[in-house]
């Protein structure tokens, strides 16, 4: 009785799953591969010629190879804002765990608000011009930073809680400056949690629409996730190539999360279960 | 061996306080200064080039212009509905897939990868399939002999079909998260109920729902605030519209900048911050009051 029963839940659950989640998924995947007159139809349909690759090279080479520069421009942006990201957190999340002082009561609450609070457009606008940071991608860099900075330290903080403070002590007896305990000692250590901080950081920053959108315009400052925006604009009726272009910016979080899945679910599920 | 005071020293500065700095400069110039500077933009009329102070005019604006307080309006409509419907389903999926079912680790992947994908690649996506005509849910839904609603071209009803793609989006992630706080509960109080004679049922809801609240605690307030400063989904599927419809504050502010109205963008700022705080704040000290009574 309860095998049939478990029996009749899972093929429930892997069809409802797979109508739900993986359709529109292969409707991306079916629609990238159609020619133009097809795609227009926006039907789930079987493509009637299979034109996948000539979709990718023009979607890559429009406008002047667009797409190319936005994905160099995304790589830099990522690569360079979660490397400042995890260094500048886990120095912090280090002391701050470390150390009691009067400080602390404070920086965790600007943490919090950080969780918190939305930016303030305009005036971050007002202020990244004011430096010659507007419009500049290592201005957005520095936007990112701040933006990601509180979940990150609340990452490492946590892990660095699990690490004896004995060790830091028994290195300094050993002789070891303060800058080697941290920097030889303790941030080897943190290795997985920089894994889960680095995986999530940087699908979030990949995906990032907003922050490039308003901190990031003009031409060839085109992140990934704002060709799609312009191509929404330009190919309204070229839903062959703009569906390309989705299924081009979903391979990177794809394999990502491929190699990473445990990573990511390490991530975004700390601080779930405490309590 | 050293002497006590330099060892002191030694002690204090392995933690040294300027490991502060990096992170207090850029948090503090890029996110702070332009906190605190909004509160008094949000009171002017401003060109970035110059301001005018102008009392609380912008913020009447917010309470008096009917598309305004039908944003704001909606804003706390989108946030309630995707929070719900992820705290319910996102429960109810982790106890499926914490269970002896087939296949646990496809269906826990389908239900995740989701969350990871471009939001605006999944807006663009559902505002094909979600056509009233020729998108394939109306299509699907005509072959079982309902005729399907203009989801996204109904003004009554945009707002609820981006509420319901954001749930599509996020749920994966409030099922990890109640799939984490599940795996933590011992198995021996439902074996010690089971023995006692609870029926599944009643297991889940003494035992399952009340030992899940930690989770429950962190899916409600991560997406509540999401929710509440949605933007980009909203603004791939239906730029607000059709009309106001779907407008929520995050869009308004948009619109406002880009309109150059930089003071009224700047208090839709502030009221969202303020909407944040008085919403968020007593929800989660009542969350969490509770849970220390039990």
């Amino acid at each position: 009785m309860s095998l049939i029963r478990r029996h009749w839940l899972s093929v429930v659950a892997i069809l409802v799953s797979f109508v739900v989640f993986v359709i529109p998924f292969i409707f991306i995947v079916l629609t990238a591969m159609k020619d133009k007159r097809q795609s227009a139809l926006l039907d789930f349909s079987w493509p009637e010629k299979f034109q996948l690759w000539e979709n990718i090279v023009d979607v890559i080479t429009t406008r002047n190879w667009q797409l190319l520069t936005a994905f160099i421009n995304s790589t830099i942006l990522t690569v360079a804002s979660v490397t400042l990201l995890v260094v500048f957190a886990a120095m912090v999340g280090f002391v701050l765990q470390r150390r009691r002082t009067r400080w602390n009561g404070l920086i965790n609450f600007l943490i919090l608000a950080g969780l918190m609070i939305p930016p303030a457009i305009v005036p971050t606008i007002w202020l990244l011009q004011a430096m010659g940071l507007f419009a500049k991608l290592h201005g957005l860099i520095l936007i990112e930073v701040a933006y990601h900075l509180p979940f990150s330290i609340l990452l490492y903080r946590a892990f660095i809680a699990t690490i004896p403070k004995d060790l830091d002590e028994a290195a300094i007896i050993d002789g070891a400056r303060p800058l080697d305990v941290f920097f030889r000692i303790i941030m080897p250590l943190l290795w997985p949690v920089t894994v889960t901080n680095i995986v999530v950081q940087s699908v979030t920053i990949f995906n990032d629409f907003t922050n490039p959108l308003y901190y990031l315009p003009g031409r060839g400052n085109e992140t990934v996730q704002l060709t799609l925006y312009n191509f929404q604009s330009q190919f309204n009726t070229s839903y062959h190539l703009l569906f390309t272009n989705i299924l081009l910016i979903t391979i990177p979080p794809l394999i990502v999360f491929l190699f990473f899945n445990r990573q990511i679910v390490a991530g975004v599920t700390a601080g779930a279960v405490k309590g | 061996m050293a002497n006590p005071t330099s060892r002191a020293y030694a002690r204090r500065s392995t933690y040294p306080g300027w490991f502060f700095l990096p992170a207090a400069i850029i948090y503090g110039v890029l996110f702070l200064v332009p906190t605190f500077a909004s509160l008094y933009f949000s009171l002017t009329r401003w060109s970035l080039f110059s301001s005018e102070f102008i009392g609380l005019t912008n913020f009447y604006q917010f309470f008096e212009e009917p598309f305004l307080v039908q944003g704001l309006v909606n804003t706390v409509i989108f946030a309630m509905i995707t929070s719900g419907l992820k705290v319910v389903l996102g429960l109810l999926l982790a106890v499926l897939l914490t269970s002896r079912i087939a296949l646990r680790g496809y269906l826990r992947s389908v239900v995740f990868f989701p969350v990871l994908v471009s939001t605006v690649g999944v807006g663009i996506t559902f505002t094909v399939l979600m056509h009233p005509t020729q998108g394939a849910i109306n299509v699907a839904l005509e072959l079982v002999g309902i005729d399907g609603p203009h989801w996204l071209t109904n003004p009554s009803l945009a707002l609820y079909s981006v509420a319901l793609v954001d749930v599509w989006k996020g749920v994966g992630l409030a099922t990890v998260i109640y799939i984490a706080g599940l795996v933590a509960i011992p198995k021996d109080y439902y074996e010690a109920a089971r023995i006692d004679g609870s029926t599944p049922t009643q297991s889940f809801f003494y035992i399952t729902l009340p030992l899940s609240r930690p989770a429950t605690v962190t899916v409600i307030t991560l997406s509540f605030i999401g929710g509440l400063k949605t933007f980009d989904l909203i603004w791939a599927m239906t730029r607000g519209g059709p009309g106001f419809s779907s407008d929520t504050i995050a869009s308004i502010i948009y619109k406002q900048y880009q309109a150059g109205f930089y003071g009224l963008s700047t208090a839709g700022n502030v009221v969202l911050f303020v909407l944040i705080a008085l919403l968020v704040v007593p929800l989660t000290m009542y969350l969490n009051r509770r849970e220390g009574h039990e």
